[in-house]
C-alpha cells in the first residue's frame, strides 16, 4: 500500500496495453494515408509484448493484491488473461482482410480492440466493485462501437442499438445490484463483503436482493436464457470480424468475472446463486439447442448455439467447487478457440468470392474444397461435443463437475440437449457433403490465413493427446485464487 | 518395442494409412486410393495375426497389455488390453475391412480416396473399441466411430440416405451420452478410476446398479439394436452402400453386445441378475417378431437387416441366461454373423449393382443367367438359415443347448427361429433366384466377375471352415468367457 512502485509493476501489462492504445490512436493519424499497416501491425506487436508481460508479472504463488486492494493478480488471473491474448492476436490476423476489404481498415478499429481488452484484464483482476464495473464498461463501450464499425449497414446499425439499449440495462440492473450489497455490507471490497456476509443470515432478505441484481446483470452480460434477446441479433448483424472478436476473448473474460463476483464475493451464498443459475442454464441449453434448429442464417445459428454453451459452461460453476470452476474454466477456453475457427472459417468463405453467412452457401462444399469442407465439419463435431474432438472433453469435464456433487438429473438433462443440439450442427455437416453445390467457382482464398486456419482447427483435433496438460493448467489456475 | 505396442499397431496404421490414401488426392488419381487402401488393409490384417498366435489361450485374463497416463486430472489412461472374445472381433474387423475394400473396387466411382479413407478409420476405430481397457477411451473410440459411418451412409447412400443418416447419429448418440453419465458416476464410486478392472470391483447397491445397468443398456441395446429401439437399422442398411451395410452389420453390431459383456454383465451383475427376465424377453420377442417381420420384407437388403435383428436377439439371449454354453455360443454367434451378414449383403450389392433395384419382385430367374453366383447365393442363404455345417449353426446350435439347461420353453421358443429363419430367407432365394427369367433385365444380368468371385470365395471357405470345425474359435473363447461369467456372478452388493 505504501509503496506505489510495487502495486504498477504488477499492474504493467494493463498500463502497457492501454498506453499503446494511445500511442496507436495518434501514430495512426499520421501513417492512416500513405502505410495503412502500420496500426495493425504495432496493435499486433502490442499483444505480443502484453502477452509477455503477464507471463513475466504474473506471481509464483498466491494471489497479490495492489492499489488499496482494488487490483488482484493470481493464477487464474494470468491464465485468463495470457488466453485473451493469444486469442485477440489471432482474431485480429483473421479479421484483416475481411475489415480491408469491408472498409473497416481504420486506426479506430485496432485501438477499440485494444481497449476492450484493457476492460477485460482489469475486470479480470479486479478486487473491488467499482475496479469491476470499470472494467465491464471499458469492456462493453467499445464493444457497443465495434459493432456499429460498419455504420452503412442497417442491420448492423440496428443490433449496436439494441445491444447498448441492453447493456446498458445490464450495467445498471449491476450497479443496483452493487449498492444494494453495499448497502447490507458497508462495503464495496469483495473481501471485505465476503467476510461481511460470512457473519450474516443466508437468507438476510437484503442481501438475496442484491444478489438478485447482480446475477441478472451478469445474466445479461453472458447472454444467458431469459436475457439472451441481444445475441442472435449482435451474432448475425455485427461485421463478421467484430463478432468473432465478441464470441472468444470476452467470453472467458466473463468467466473471470463470474468467478470474482460470485464466488470471490458470494461464496457463503453459494446455494442460492447457484439455483438462480441452474434455471438460467437449463433455459438456455433449452432454448439455445432448439431454436438453433430452425435457423438457415450460419451466423444466427452460431448465436443460438453460443447461448445453449454459455447454459453448458454454467454448469461448471453450478456445482461451486473448484473442480466445477476449473471445468468452466477449461470449458470457455475450448469453446473461445472453437468459436474463433468457426467464425475465422466464414470469414474465410466470405473472402473468397461469395457470401457465406446462409447455411445454404455451403452446399456441396466437400465438391468444390475438400479441405475447406473438413475443417468445418471438424468444427461443427467439436462444437456439437463428439469426440475425438476436443468439445466431447468439454462436456465431459463439466459432467463429471456436476456429477460430483450429486446433481445427476442435471447432468441428464444436459445430454439430452447435447442430443438435441447435435442434429444443427449435423445438419450442417450434411449440407458441405450430402448436397449438390450450386456453383462450381474455384474457392481462393489467402494461404498464410488458410495456414493459421488450419492449424487452429486441428488443434481441436490434434490436441488430444495432450488434453490433460490443459486440463492441468485449469485446475492449477483455479487453486491458486485469492 | 514393435511387439509391445501390437494393439496400438493395429489401431493407428489404419488410420495413419487412411490418411495417406486421402493424401492420393481427387478422382483422377482412384485406381492408387485404391491401391494404398488395399495394401493398408491386407498389412493391418497381417498386424492382427500375431496377437492370434502369440495369444495364450489357457488364460482368461487380458494380455498384449499396454498403458500410459493420458490425462492426470481425471485419471484416464491410455490402456489397451485383449481376451479372447476381443481378439476374434479384432480378427474380424480386419478381415472384413480387406473384403470392404475390395468389394468397392469398381463399385464406387465417386470420391474413391475418401470412400476407402472413411473405412480404414472405422477399421481402427472398431479394433480400439475391442481393446480399450478404459472407460473413457473406450468412450471416445465407441463415439469417433459415428463420424465416418455418418458420412460414409450420407455420402454414398440410397435416396432417402439423410433422413437415415441422420436418424442412425442421433439414435446411437442419445444412448451413448447416457452411458457417459454412467460412467462419471461410476468414476466417482470407484475414487477416481476409469480402468475397467477398477470398475469390476467397486460395490454398489441394487438400485444404484438398475440404473447403471439401464444407462449402459441404451447405449449398447440401441446399437446391437434390441427390440423396440431397433428402427434405426432397417432405415441406415437400406440406404447405406454395400460396404457401409457389410461394416454395421458384421461389426458395430457386435459393438454392442461386446459393450454387454464388458460393461453390463462384470459391472452391474446383480442388476444383470436381476433384470435378466426383462432382457430374455426383449431377445425373444426379437427372434420370433423381428423374423415374421422379416417376412413380410419386398426389399432384400431390409429383409436382411430385419433378419440380424432377430439373429442379433440370440446372442442377447445368449449372454443373459448365464450359463457357459450359452455365452459361448452368444461369441461364436456374433462372429459367425459377421461372416454370414456380410456375405449377404455383398451378395444383395453383386444384383444391386447390376439391377439397380433391391425389389425381389423385379428379380426372378436368376440362377439361369448368373449361375456361379446363385451358388454361392444359396451357400449363403443356408447359413443365413443355421444349416449344420456351416457357421450359422454352431451359434445357434450353443444357444439353444445352454437356454435348454435354464429354461425349455425360451428353447422352444427361440427354436423357432429356425423355421422362420428358414422360411425367410429360402422364400427369398426362390423369389429371386429361382423360376423362369421374369423380365428383360434380369436376362441382360453378366455372370460374377473374378473379383466378386474372390471375395465371396474367401467368405464362403471362411464360413465352412468355421461350421466344420469350430474349435480354434472355441478354444480362444473358452477361458475368457469363464472369466466373464466368474465376474457375473460375483455380487456386489
Amino acid at each position: 500500500m505504501n509503496n506505489i512502485f510495487a502495486d504498477i509493476q504488477l499492474a504493467i501489462p494493463e498500463i502497457f496495453v492501454f498506453t499503446m492504445a494511445c500511442v496507436i490512436l495518434l501514430v495512426d493519424r499520421f501513417t492512416h494515408e500513405r502505410m495503412p499497416r502500420v496500426s495493425f501491425l504495432l496493435t499486433q506487436v502490442t499483444l505480443l509484448v502484453g502477452f509477455y508481460l503477464t507471463l513475466v508479472a504474473a506471481p509464483a504463488g498466491d494471489a497479490v493484491k495492489a492499489f488499496n486492494d482494488m487490483f488482484v493478480l493470481d493464477g487464474m488471473a494470468t491464465l485468463v488473461k495470457s488466453t485473451i491474448f493469444i486469442l485477440t492476436f489471432v482474431v485480429l490476423i483473421y479479421s484483416h482482410g475481411y475489415i480491408t476489404e469491408r472498409k473497416m481498415y481504420r486506426g479506430e478499429y485496432f485501438v477499440l480492440i485494444l481497449i476492450a481488452v484493457v476492460g477485460m484484464m482489469v475486470m479480470v483482476s479486479a478486487s473491488h466493485f467499482i475496479t469491476i464495473y470499470i472494467g465491464l464498461e471499458l469492456l462493453s463501450l467499445s464493444l457497443y462501437t465495434l459493432v456499429a464499425m460498419n455504420r452503412n449497414s442497417d442491420l448492423a446499425t440496428e443490433a449496436a442499438m439494441k445491444y447498448f439499449v441492453l447493456g446498458a440495462l445490464a450495467s445498471g440492473m449491476l450497479l443496483y445490484g452493487m449498492s444494494i450489497i453495499y448497502g447490507a455490507t458497508g462495503s464495496l471490497d469483495i473481501e471485505t463483503i465476503r467476510n461481511a456476509i460470512q457473519g450474516m443470515q443466508s437468507d438476510d432478505v437484503m442481501l438475496i436482493l442484491g444478489l438478485i441484481f447482480i446475477v441478472v446483470g451478469i445474466g445479461f452480460k453472458l447472454g444467458v436464457v431469459p436475457f439472451h434477446m441481444w445475441i442472435p441479433d449482435i451474432y448475425q448483424g455485427a461485421p463478421t470480424s467484430v463478432v468473432l472478436f465478441i464470441g472468444t476473448a470476452p467470453k472467458i473474460a466473463a468467466f473471470a468475472f463470474v468467478m470474482r463476483l460470485l464466488v470471490d464475493g458470494f461464496q457463503a451464498l453459494a446455494v442460492s446463486w447457484s439455483d438462480m443459475l441452474t434455471i438460467f442454464a437449463i433455459l438456455s441449453m433449452a432454448l439455445g439447442n432448439i431454436v438453433a434448429i430452425a435457423q438457415t442464417n450460419l451466423k444466427r445459428m452460431l448465436a443460438y448455439s453460443t447461448i445453449s454453451h454459455m447454459g453448458y459452461f454454467m454448469l461448471g460453476i453450478i456445482s461451486a467447487n473448484p473442480n466445477g470452476y476449473s471445468a468452466s474454466l477449461f470449458y470457455v477456453i475450448i469453446y473461445s478457440f472453437t468459436t474463433m475457427a468457426a467464425f475465422g472459417l466464414i470469414i474465410m468463405m466470405s473472402r473468397a468470392g461469395f457470401e457465406a453467412e446462409e447455411i445454404s452457401d455451403y452446399k456441396g462444399l466437400n465438391k468444390r474444397h475438400p479441405w475447406f469442407a473438413f475443417m468445418v465439419a471438424l468444427v461443427m463435431f467439436s462444437m456439437a461435443g463428439i469426440p475425438p474432438t476436443v468439445g466431447f472433453f468439454a462436456k465431459l469435464s463439466v459432467i463429471q463437475a456436476l456429477i460430483d456433487v450429486d446433481k445427476y438429473w442435471l447432468a441428464v438433462v444436459a445430454v439430452l440437449f447435447a442430443v438435441i443440439g447435435a442434429y444443427y450442427y449435423l445438419k450442417v455437416v450434411k449440407t458441405l457433403y450430402f448436397e449438390k453445390p450450386d456453383t462450381n467457382e474455384p474457392i481462393t482464398a489467402n494461404f498464410g490465413m488458410q495456414f493459421i486456419l488450419s492449424v487452429n482447427v486441428f488443434a481441436l483435433l490434434l490436441i488430444m493427446p495432450w488434453i490433460g496438460v490443459v486440463m492441468d493448467i485449469c485446475s492449477e489456475a483455479i487453486s491458486k485464487m485469492g | 518395442m514393435f511387439e509391445a505396442n501390437q494393439l496400438s499397431l493395429a489401431i493407428w496404421l489404419p488410420i495413419a494409412g487412411a490418411i495417406a490414401v486421402l493424401a492420393t488426392g481427387n478422382d483422377q488419381r482412384a485406381a492408387l486410393a485404391r491401391i494404398v487402401a488395399l495394401l493398408v488393409s491386407i498389412v493391418t490384417f497381417l498386424v492382427t495375426i500375431p496377437l492370434y498366435t502369440g495369444f495364450d489361450k489357457a488364460s482368461g485374463e487380458l494380455q498384449f497389455i499396454e498403458n500410459m497416463p493420458w490425462i492426470s486430472a481425471l485419471n484416464i489412461n491410455y490402456s489397451l488390453g485383449i481376451d479372447g472374445i476381443a481378439l476374434l472381433l479384432i480378427l474380424l474387423t480386419s478381415f472384413i475391412t480387406i473384403i470392404v475394400v475390395i468389394s468397392a473396387w469398381q463399385v464406387i466411382q465417386e470420391k474413391v480416396a475418401q470412400y476407402m479413407a472413411a473405412f480404414l478409420i472405422m477399421e481402427g476405430l472398431m479394433i480400439g473399441v475391442f481393446s480399450a481397457t478404459d472407460a473413457i477411451l473406450f468412450y471416445v473410440f465407441w463415439e469417433a466411430m459415428l463420424i465416418p459411418m455418418f458420412l460414409i451412409i450420407g455420402i454414398w447412400g440410397g435416396p432417402n440416405r439423410i433422413y437415415a443418416t441422420i436418424k442412425f447419429f442421433l439414435y446411437t448418440l442419445l444412448g451413448s451420452l447416457l452411458m457417459l453419465v454412467a460412467l462419471v458416476y461410476l468414476y466417482f464410486k470407484s475414487n477416481g478410476s476409469f480402468a475397467l478392472a477398477d470398475l469390476y470391483t467397486v460395490k454398489l447397491g441394487l438400485t444404484e446398479q438398475i440404473w447403471l445397468f439401464m444407462a449402459f443398456f441404451m447405449a449398447f441395446a440401441v446399437k446391437i439394436p434390441m427390440f423396440p429401439v431397433h428402427t434405426w437399422l432397417p432405415d441406415a442398411h437400406v440406404e447405406a452402400p454395400t460396404g457401409g451395410s457389410v461394416v454395421l452389420a458384421a461389426i458395430m453390431l457386435k459393438m454392442g453386445a461386446y459393450g454387454f459383456i464388458r460393461f453390463n454383465l462384470p459391472i452391474t451383475p446383480d442388476a444383470s441378475h436381476s433384470l435378466s427376465g426383462f432382457i430374455i424377453v426383449l431377445s425373444l420377442i426379437a427372434i420370433v417378431y423381428i423374423a415374421m417381420v422379416a417376412l413380410a420384407q419386398t426389399d432384400m437388403k431390409k429383409l436382411i437387416a430385419y433378419s440380424s435383428i432377430s439373429h442379433m436377439g440370440f446372442v442377447t439371449l445368449g449372454l443373459f441366461v448365464f450359463n457357459k454354453m450359452a455365452l459361448e455360443g452368444a461369441v461364436i454367434q456374433m462372429i459367425s454373423h459377421g461372416f454370414i451378414s456380410g456375405a449377404m449383403f455383398l451378395c444383395v450389392g453383386v444384383l444391386y449393382d447390376r439391377m439397380h433395384t433391391r425389389k425381389m419382385s423385379d428379380y426372378g430367374g436368376v440362377a439361369n443367367t448368373m449361375p456361379k453366383f446363385a451358388a454361392f447365393m444359396m451357400l449363403f442363404a443356408m447359413a443365413n438359415a443355421g444349416l449344420p455345417g456351416t457357421s450359422g449353426f454352431v451359434g445357434e446350435f450353443l444357444v439353444i443347448l445352454g437356454v435348454f439347461q435354464v429354461n425349455a420353453w425360451y428353447a422352444i421358443i427361440a427354436g423357432t427361429t429356425l423355421i422362420l429363419g428358414a422360411a425367410y430367407t429360402l422364400w427369398m432365394y426362390k423369389r429371386v433366384i429361382f423360376g423362369a427369367v421374369s423380365n428383360e433385365n434380369v436376362k441382360g444380368l453378366k455372370d460374377i466377375n473374378s473379383r466378386e468371385g474372390l471375395f465371396l470365395l474367401i467368405l464362403t471357405l471362411t464360413v465352412l471352415v468355421m461350421g466344420l470345425w469350430p474349435a480354434p474359435f472355441l478354444d480362444t473363447i473358452h477361458s475368457s468367457v469363464d472369466k466373464v461369467l466368474a465376474l457375473s456372478s460375483v455380487t456386489k452388493l
